[in-house]
């Protein structure tokens, strides 16, 4: 499916819900009267009878007459098209200034001449429309022309500095860059390359713009300064209406419905379209769903992990499932994870870019959204059960027995509030601190990840750290308390290699000195080789394979995990040879296939793999593995025949 | 549970680079700290507008085609009254010398006459402002207190995965509710409360019962709009990942909302709503004339229907200044709660 | 083919120097990769090569002749990010063929077409559809599409910034061996950017190493990562993950 016909379902979309219906159908019969009233009612409308002057509502005149004994109910459905008229002449007025002074500062190259057109878009775009539709009402006189066009100038900025803003963006993006590269002048990628992106935004807040100059319209003619007599459109009629209020109420507010009505037509409709063209949320049918549940505790008590005694587990998950609600039903990300981690462990966790490491990490630690539904078999910190309704005690333990250490560290941190209240709220709300208590403790505590100055930089923000020493300070928040593990999700992702190597030492050193126990979860397989003991791959939301680091590059059983080793250049890779590579890519929650979701990239795949999904095992190495050929190598199978093409 | 201190410092030796691009950013010199450039910056803003501000209520006048002089005295006129009002307001002298005078005047308060009433345009102005100024204070005060509340209480039952129904009813209504223009909104409060029912004055600011219909009206379409921002806003924060970082203390779940959360959407919200604010300014002039509120809203218009143009030049200039003066206190506030702002205009 | 060099060039953004004074020769016929960590300034070298940004002073010249900033560029520069480097709405052969020069091949639609087909065919993309859009291509699809759109251009060098740092693990080592194949093949010439030691080792056969702006080394690629001179390198050899397992 090609984009436009996305977006012809995107616009089907709109239409289909009930606000986007109600407001078509509110649209269609404003611009039927726009077109029609004139044509049908006018006669009527015109028809003076001085013998009911002002009259009050009647079964002839349903909102009564004007003061020439004219019907109300026709003069406004007559004034219909002079009001929009005049609107979209207006907002007309308002997109053409507008794209124009908007896009000129990318054609004028970002000189200085750019930086002045868009300084005074900004300055004038502070100004409220209807200070400068008085404005130009006087330049241009009382009257229809000078309110149209000082409607259609004061709209202008807004739609500039929308224009700007859009281009200034879409102006960033590599592809704009690429093509300039490729020697593609500035107009002619203003025209192919950025006015095609802001259609939508255009049409959006062109359509909310026509509604809000339609009210503009009703406030200056309602004001005088605009349609003057014998012409009239709604305000001229509001205002010749409220002139005899205490007579004829209805000779007001039947204009003034009509107004309202109008601008709530465009109104809904610009934000119904704007809503079905934008973003597309992951949200669906809502599935009925306990927010936590345990599934019945099984009777025997097997331990994953390599006859350690239990005791000094701290760290229990067995059968781990995260779904969500999806547009088209269930999407499990996470598919029954187990495994424990162990008293001075560092176990790390591998596999591709939404393969769930991620979301295991957030489930274990209870800091899913509540969109999420996290099923367990069992999941236990320090033999305390997590699935268990969340009370003071347990939030007490996870507060200060469990460190997390996210990817983003600038993001990561609130960005308003000062590094030193941010790792002291942790001493005020669980250890019981005074505030000066905290603070202290926080100084000792950067001081120990070492953040040098610790007692000034406590008084900073944020965005006054270096990335590597805002990770140091999380790092540093995490152990406010005494912790037992810690989570450390990509720690080092957004980091420089020299930064990225200060924080792993730190992580280790702090791991060596209590005997922590260390969660690290890291798309790359050389940074958890050189901190863990033990490795998990994952691949589409299970484990894989569980093994010893030593292992990983000599040992490894599952094809996956040894296709992720040898795509990895490293230092000792022998650049003659071209590099592994794995074909095709990872699946996503929603096209899980039945058998091994491996299969499609494997080159050991068989019809059992392709039917069975393979149970994660224990190996002979003391590790376990999920595949039906583990250790298998692959140019045996592909000697005989090829049961993929074969099945195919 | 005590806390313990860990000895790790000796574990590791730190990297040559450890102390970080940040270390000598801590003792900036003074005209180099983030505050002082921002104020500078600010200042000079300020400076640049008000000096655009006052030209344009100058050029105005002169951009009026044909003679604004005949235009308000009127066809019949006889030229030489003309003349000399064209002399007495200097129009005839080259346009710079008229700029020199307006700016000399203007420094000194003196705003020239009106050509209606034959008073000082300055006193008039005085003696209509504060009402205005009241008008509008209060009606953002009430906008404020409606918006804050509910954008907050809407946020919270449409987090991410919560209340798809609420959102719905709460957009669409907020949408409706600010279509709603002000005049109109004041014209049908005057039909329900002063014609039906007779319960509140419909004109004037003599009794306080005569506030509540002109502030109700000039503060629900942008607490309507507000609220809706603060509630976008808020659902937005509640999604980051500081939030996240905040719910990892397990800190209590009101701690987060009221302590990380809502101070976050609140500066956003601000941000965007700031505009929103200087359009009450101009809101005050429909409301004004709905009422018969003796400000210069009011005035405003009858000026500009009896081509009074000293009058208008001025209350323009008022306007223009007070929606300054609204946005660079927004600014200012915005820098106070979240330093950040300081440094992004850079 | 023809060398690219640059000559004391420096970059300024007000008071900040990002490149300062580097001199750097990228000989025919060779991968040159350049090291360095975020903020050196090795992008900004990058834009000021291909003109996205001017030099501040110094020289930047391709086969001794200043490089020419209209028509044809013989410069290319295939970016970090694939996901934003093709234009969402249009069809990758028409991105293709925008970079295109225009001389008798690719003066007919035909002869673009066939143009697009072979480039195609040559990033190993040859079953994919010139008409199809960006968005149903994966990461690793879409970064090879940049780079046929790159070789469209005729180019005797191409600037390659980060092109595998935003791809997943098992994406990368496809793009890599695509880059080699191209360089034997072609005899390409490539400034080849990454924060990645072993990656550039696996394709460049000259390494600079760039720090604050400057190039504090510079030397055949088993040189400098072999025998380093320069302590910071040093610094960074050892902090490439995997050097030092437990
Ligand atoms: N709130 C959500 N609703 C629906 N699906 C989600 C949600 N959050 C994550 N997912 C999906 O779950 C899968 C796993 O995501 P996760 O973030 O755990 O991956 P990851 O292994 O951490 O990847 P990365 O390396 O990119 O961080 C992805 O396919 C993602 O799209
Ligand atoms: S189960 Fe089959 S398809 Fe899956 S990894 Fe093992 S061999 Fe490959
Ligand atoms: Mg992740």
């Amino acid at each position: 499916m090609s984009a436009p016909t996305s977006r012809a379902r995107a616009w089907r979309g709109v239409l289909t819900t009930p606000l986007g219906a109600t407001a078509a159908v509110l649209l269609a019969l404003v611009l039927a009267v726009a077109v029609l009233g004139p044509v049908l009612w006018t006669q009527s409308a015109d028809a003076v009878d001085t013998g009911n002057i002002l009259g009050a509502p009647s079964g002839e005149h349903w909102a009564g007459t004007d003061n020439l004994g004219r019907d109300i109910v026709a003069r406004v459905l007559v004034a219909g098209r002079l009001s929009i008229l005049l609107a979209f002449a207006a907002i007309g007025i308002a997109i053409g200034v507008g794209l124009l002074l908007g896009s000129a500062p990318f054609l004028l190259g970002n000189g200085r001449a750019a930086r002045l057109v868009s300084a005074g878009v900004n300055v004038a775009v502070a100004f409220p429309g209807l200070l400068l539709a008085l404005f130009f009402a006087v330049v241009f006189g009382v009257g229809a022309t000078g309110a149209v066009l000082a409607i259609g100038l004061a709209g202008a900025p807004t739609f500039a500095r929308l224009t700007q803003t859009l281009v200034a963006g879409l102006a960033g993006r590599e592809y704009v860059a690429a093509a300039r590269v490729a020697g593609v002048g500035r107009l002619r990628i203003l025209v192919r390359h950025v006015l095609p992106n802001l259609r939508e935004p255009l049409v959006v807040n062109a359509t909310i713009g026509a509604g809000s100059s339609l009210l503009a319209f009703a406030g200056l003619s309602f004001l005088g300064l605009g349609v003057q007599s014998p012409s009239y459109d709604w305000g001229r009629l509001l205002y010749d209406g409220v002139g005899s209020l205490y007579v004829n109420p209805a000779a007001a507010l039947a204009p003034g419905l009509a107004v309202l009505v109008a601008g709530l037509a465009f109104n809904l409709f610009g934000e119904a379209v704007a809503k079905g063209l934008g973003v597309t949320e992951l949200t669906g049918p809502r599935v009925r769903r306990p927010a936590t549940k345990a599934a019945p505790e099984p009777d025997e008590q097997r331990d994953h992990s390599e006859g350690r005694p239990s005791a000094d587990v701290v760290l229990e998950v067995r059968d781990l499932k995260v779904s969500f609600a999806g547009r088209d039903g269930q999407l499990r990300p996470v598919r029954g994870v187990s495994f424990s981690v162990h008293r001075g462990e560092a176990l790390g966790v591998v596999g591709e870019s939404g393969s769930g490491k991620s979301l295991t990490a957030l489930a274990v630690t209870r800091l899913l959204g509540d969109d999420a539904t996290v099923e367990a078999e069992r999941l236990r910190l320090l033999g305390q059960d997590l699935l268990a309704e969340a009370t003071p005690a347990q939030r007490r333990l996870l507060g200060t027995s469990l460190a997390m250490v996210f990817q983003d560290p600038m993001s990561s941190f609130n960005p308003t509030r000062r590094i030193g209240r941010q790792l002291a709220e942790v001493g005020t709300e669980h250890q019981g601190m005074t505030r000066a208590e905290a603070m202290a403790r926080a100084v000792d505590r950067l001081d120990a990840v070492r953040v040098s100055d610790a007692a000034d930089r406590v008084r900073q923000y944020p965005h006054e750290f270096s990335g590597g020493m805002r990770q140091r300070a999380m790092i540093g928040m995490g152990l406010m308390g005494s912790p037992s593990l810690i989570v450390a999700d990509e720690p080092t992702t957004a980091l420089d290699v020299t930064v990225q190597q200060q924080v792993l030492d730190l992580l280790s050193a702090i791991r060596d000195a209590d005997d922590l126990a260390l969660v690290l979860i890291s798309h790359d397989v050389t940074v958890v080789g050189e901190v863990c003991d033990r490795v998990l791959v994952m691949y589409a939301g299970r484990i894989v394979e569980d093994l010893a680091t030593a292992d990983l590059a000599t040992a490894a059983q599952h094809p996956y995990t040894r296709a992720l080793v040898a795509a990895v250049p490293d230092m000792a890779t022998d650049v003659s040879e071209p590099l592994a590579t794995i074909p095709g890519r990872p699946v996503g929650p929603a096209d899980t296939p039945a058998g091994c979701a491996y299969a499609d990239r494997c080159p050991l795949a068989d019809v059992r793999c392709r039917s069975e999904e393979p149970p994660l095992e224990r190996t002979a190495a003391g590790g376990r593995v999920a595949c039906w050929h583990p250790g298998g190598e692959p140019d045996v199978v592909l000697a005989g025949p090829d049961l993929r093409r074969v099945e195919r | 549970m005590s806390a313990t201190t860990t000895p790790i410092g000796h574990a590791a030796p730190a990297g040559p680079t450890s102390a970080g691009p940040g270390a000598d950013a801590a003792h900036p010199r003074v005209w180099e700290r983030p505050w002082a450039r921002f104020a500078v910056r600010r200042l000079g803003r300020l400076l640049v507008s008000l000096w655009v501000l006052v030209t344009a209520s100058f050029a105005m006048i002169h951009l009026i085609p044909g003679d604004p002089v005949r235009g308000a005295l009127g066809p019949t006129a006889p030229a030489d009254l003309v003349a000399a009002r064209r002399a007495s307001l200097g129009l005839d002298d080259p346009i710079l010398v008229q700029y020199a005078h307006y700016l000399r005047s203007l420094s000194t308060g003196d705003l020239g006459t009106s050509l209606g009433s034959q008073l000082p345009v300055a006193d008039i102005v005085g003696q209509r402002l504060p009402a205005t100024l009241l008008l509008g204070l209060l009606g953002f005060l009430l906008a404020v207190a409606i918006a804050v509340p509910l954008g907050t209480l809407a946020g919270v039952l449409t987090r991410r995965g919560h209340g798809r129904r609420t959102e719905l009813g709460f957009t669409t209504s907020s949408i409706v509710i600010a279509t709603v223009p002000d005049f109109l909104l004041g014209v049908g409060l005057v039909y329900v409360f002063g014609v039906h029912l007779g319960w509140l004055p419909v004109a004037g600011n003599e009794s306080a019962s005569a506030y509540v219909l002109p502030v109700v009206s000039l503060a629900v379409g942008p607490a309507a709009i507000l609220a809706r921002i603060v509630r976008v806003e808020l659902v937005e924060v509640l999604d980051a990942d500081y939030v996240r970082t905040a719910r990892a203390k397990r800190l209590a779940p009101w701690k987060v909302y009221l302590g990380h959360a809502l101070p976050n959407a609140l500066t956003s919200a601000l941000t965007i709503g700031g505009l929103l604010l200087g359009s009450m300014v101009a809101g005050t002039v429909l409301v004004e004339n709905v009422f018969a509120w003796p400000g210069l809203g009011s005035t405003i218009v009858s000026s500009i229907l009896a081509k009074d143009y000293p009058l208008v030049q001025a209350i323009v200039l008022v306007y223009g200044i007070g929606v300054l003066v609204v946005n660079n206190v927004v600014d200012v506030v915005l820098a106070l709660l979240d330093p950040r702002s300081m440094i992004r205009e850079d | 083919m023809s060398e690219l060099r640059f000559e004391d060039v420096s970059v300024r953004y007000g008071r900040h120097t990002a490149v300062d004074a580097v001199s750097l020769t990228v000989p025919p016929g060779t991968v040159v990769g350049l090291v360095g960590e975020s903020g050196s300034g090795k992008s900004t070298l990058a834009r000021a090569t291909v003109g996205l940004v001017e030099p501040t002073s110094g020289t930047i010249t391709l086969g001794g002749a200043p490089l020419p900033r209209r028509g044809r560029r013989p410069l290319q520069m295939v970016f970090q990010d694939p996901y934003s480097s093709l234009d969402p709405r249009m069809s990758i052969g028409s991105s293709i063929a925008e970079a295109m020069p225009r001389d008798e091949t690719t003066a007919t639609r035909q002869g673009r077409r066939e143009e697009v087909r072979r480039l195609l065919e040559l990033v190993h993309l040859g079953s994919t559809s010139p008409d199809a859009r960006p968005g149903k291509l994966s990461g690793g699809q879409r970064q090879r599409v940049a780079l046929a759109r790159a070789l469209a251009g005729r180019p005797d060098v191409i600037i390659a910034d980060e092109i595998t740092s935003a791809l997943d693990v098992s994406i990368q080592g496809a793009v890599l061996n695509l880059v080699r194949e191209l360089q034997q093949e072609l005899g390409l010439s490539m400034l080849f950017i990454s924060h990645n030691l072993a990656v550039v080792r696996y394709v460049a056969s000259r390494v600079a190493v760039m720090r604050a702006g400057r190039i504090v080394e510079e030397g055949t690629t088993a040189t400098v990562l072999g025998q380093p001179e320069h302590p910071y390198t040093r610094e960074l050899l050892d902090a490439v993950p995997g050097r030092n397992p437990r």
